[in-house]
């Protein structure tokens, strides 16, 4: 029987590990689909083109409106009952954070790009560029800076919600803690384990923001 | 020589809302062409459909005797029309040199080196050649402008338009950026300008075209249009502006 709480984790260390390299895998994966299709989303709701804007606004609303744990469930068990088709947990989970962060990132990236002077984009298209273009080389540039808190923040949510997995059975960190305190009832050194572990993952992100918002300050 | 742009009756709507109406005009090769008229009469608006920024509801565009519209190949033309806008719009995020050369190296795909070799070349000859290196944020707004004419000139365009682009300016500003503008007329490059500088209009134009309601109300050799306008709406704009000029002293009290 471990003595102390930090002897219990140097003995569960190994599955803690385990489980901690699962919910960040999970949260890497989940941020990046978010990342690339909330930049899909912030353009494409920015073109001009009025059935894309409005479909874009509906999958805003159903992200919104519905919880998370919702689509989640919707994914798992679903999306075999009513297509027959039987997703593995793990991608289901960065599916739904990715989708969802997607709408979150998208939102953030649309509203930096609409503050924007209409007279840049005019200006890229004047000397040539393509409209894809001109958001690569100009406009998304010239948002970074004020996208980049709000797309953090949509980071920092997306690995905490990463701990909704444990619902549809996968065994990420939460579940591993969960775990080892039904077999010790140590909850307290476990539960303090948790806030450790998603503090570190999240502060540095934090931190990251602050150093590219001023790297981009001029 | 031939007529680099034309457009015969050429209109465009926002929605219900005319801004040009029926618009006939012929630009020659060298030609240097000052837009004039009150707000709002579309002079703006008709420099913004020649590269294709705004698209015509009627009539005809052509450049350089191909017709033009929605579905051209506009990225080919803009590298041909260069234009400058009223706030400059240089690209904060690059420094000046880079805002230069985005549209050489990667519209153009131009070699570096000769992109950058004439890069400089036109900052020496708008007097801005420390500044290369330089922030726009750290540039004055007749910095900002010169900058903003060499990025354009910089596409070897052959036709510049200037949509009032010393309106932003504080007056001491005026003076460098018109210098240039004059400097590329005596060089022979086609010109549209819209200006509410009047003088400047008068030294610079070969020709001024008064727009007035979405329409051209009349068009003539600058002197004769400053000194006898053939339309009223034309007599009332000019003294208007003659009524700043002119205003006399006020009695000491």
């Amino acid at each position: 029987m471990a003595t102390s709480g930090f002897e219990l984790l140097w003995q569960t260390a190994p599955q803690l590990a385990t489980g901690a390299g699962r919910t960040l895998a999970i949260s890497a994966c989940g941020i990046a689909l978010a990342t690339v299709l909330g930049l899909a989303y912030g353009i494409g709701r920015t073109l001009g083109i009025a059935w894309l804007d409005r479909s874009l606004r509906v999958y805003l609303a159903a992200w919104r409106a519905i919880p998370v744990l919702v689509w989640l469930y919707l994914f798992f068990f679903g999306l075999p009952m009513f297509l027959g088709l039987s997703v593995p947990a793990f991608a289901c989970v960065v599916c739904v954070l990715g989708l969802w962060g997607a709408s979150e990132v998208g939102e953030v990236v649309r509203g930096a790009l609409r503050s924007l002077p209409a007279g840049q984009r005019d200006a890229a298209l004047a000397i040539g560029l393509g409209r894809l273009q001109a958001y690569a080389w100009v406009l998304l540039p010239l948002a970074r800076k004020r996208m980049t808190p709000g797309v953090i923040n949509v980071y920092t949510r997306i690995i905490k919600t990463s701990s909704l997995a444990v619902l549809i059975g996968v065994v990420d960190v939460t579940k591993i803690a969960q775990q080892i305190i039904e077999r010790t009832y140590a909850s307290v050194t476990l539960y303090s384990f948790l806030f450790v572990f998603f503090f570190l993952a999240c502060y540095p992100l934090s931190v990251l923001s602050r150093r590219l918002e001023q790297r981009w300050s001029h | 020589m031939s007529d680099v742009i034309e457009l015969r009756g050429f209109s465009k709507h926002f929605g219900a809302h005319p801004v040009l109406n029926g618009i006939d005009l012929a630009v020659r090769q060298g030609e240097v062409v000052v837009i004039l008229g009150p707000s709002g009469c579309g002079k703006s608006t008709l420099l913004r459909c020649l590269n294709g920024l705004e698209q015509g509801s009627a009539g005809e565009l052509r450049f350089n005797g191909e017709r033009l519209d929605a579905r051209s190949d506009w990225r080919a033309v803009r590298q041909q029309v260069g234009m400058v806008f009223q706030s400059y719009q240089l690209f904060g995020h690059l420094r000046v040199l880079d805002n230069i050369l985005l549209g050489p190296l990667r519209v153009q795909k131009r070699a570096p080196q000769e992109a950058q070799a004439q890069a400089l070349a036109l900052l020496e000859r708008v007097g801005l050649a420390d500044k290369a290196l330089a922030w726009p944020r750290e540039l004055s707004g007749g910095q900002q402008q010169r900058i903003a004419i060499v990025r354009a000139l910089c596409m070897n365009p052959k036709v510049m338009l200037f949509d009032e682009v010393t309106a932003a300016l504080d007056p001491e500003m005026v003076k460098e950026v018109l210098e240039v503008i004059l400097d590329l007329a005596e060089a022979g490059m086609t010109l549209l300008i819209v200006t509410h500088e009047m003088a400047f209009a008068r030294a610079v134009a070969d020709r001024i075209v008064f727009m007035d309601g979405g329409r051209i109300a009349e068009q003539s050799p600058p002197e004769a249009f400053f000194s006898n306008p053939q339309t009223a709406r034309a007599q009332q704009f000019l003294e208007r502006f003659s009524y700043v000029e002119n205003l006399p002293r006020r009695k000491a009290s």
